[in-house]
């Protein structure tokens, strides 16, 4: 069967308690794609990371401040876009969580996981303030009937 | 997210359920063990056997409460991680720093 393009947009502002919502989104897609519970999880995982640091790095908490996020399902693959209203960062700053020195930090394992969970994982600033996250995770499973 | 705590033989149990995530659970966890090193507890065992979602937020909390009881010469151990903790823990290569156990009693006794 062939899997029907879908495309889901939702903003939200930037609450922390608005991230369940993103991430519910983001699994459910990909169950209807096809992905297997766990794979839906982790994708999911994914969205959720991505969503946080939105809120928390980009828009610095500021409610007032939106995130977009957008969901392009396609038929060899899940597109996420996640955009935020905030002055930018550079993922290069970001350390590796794996090296031994910063292995007990407290954070900075947010991208990473979003690296681990995706099939692509690219941040764009956005001139004029901003930073666009694209995700993609690649669909080799058959979609679900309806 | 919900947490308790009973003493068994010199152990703090610190039962933690539901979310540790962003915004939800993981101060509750810093708070938590932070009383507890107040407190003069030095022997933590988390049961982390009703979690039922955890991000990088929490696994950072988990972290930084085994730093601050080691810290102060003290344990901090695991118990019933459940598989997707696990996993979280295994890619960013933390489960070789916990000592995890399946047995209440027997991480007890490791102590």
């Amino acid at each position: 069967m062939e899997r029907r393009a879908e495309r889901i947009e939702i903003t939200i502002s930037s609450r922390f308690e608005n991230i369940e919502l993103v991430q519910v989104i983001a699994e459910h897609l990909c169950e209807h794609a096809g992905l297997d519970d766990d794979a839906s999880h982790w994708v999911g995982m994914a969205v959720r990371e991505g969503v946080a640091n939105a809120i928390k790095h980009g828009n610095q908490l500021d409610a007032r401040k939106k995130v977009n996020a957008t969901f392009a399902l396609k038929h060899d693959r899940l597109e996420v876009e996640i955009s935020d209203q905030g002055i930018g960062f550079d993922p290069g700053t970001v350390s590796d969580p794996l090296n031994p020195v910063n292995l007990m930090k407290t954070s900075g394992r947010g991208i990473f996981y979003m690296r681990t969970f995706m099939d692509s994982v690219d941040f764009v600033f956005v001139p004029g303030g901003g930073t666009r996250l694209i995700m993609i995770k690649t669909l080799n499973g058959k979609p679900k009937e309806s | 997210m919900k947490i308790s705590s009973r003493n068994v033989n010199g152990v703090e149990i610190i039962k933690l359920e539901g979310k540790i995530t962003i915004g939800s659970g993981d101060s509750q966890l810093r708070e938590g063990i932070t009383n507890a090193v107040k407190e003069g507890k030095n022997k933590i065992l988390l049961d982390m056997r009703g979690v039922t979602t955890i991000d990088s937020s929490g696994i950072g909390e988990l972290v930084g409460a085994y730093t601050t009881v080691t810290n102060r010469g003290g344990k901090l151990k695991l118990i019933g991680l459940p598989p997707k903790v696990s996993d979280l823990l295994q890619v960013t290569q933390l489960i070789t720093v916990f000592e995890v156990y399946e047995d209440e009693k027997e991480a007890i006794a490791s102590f």
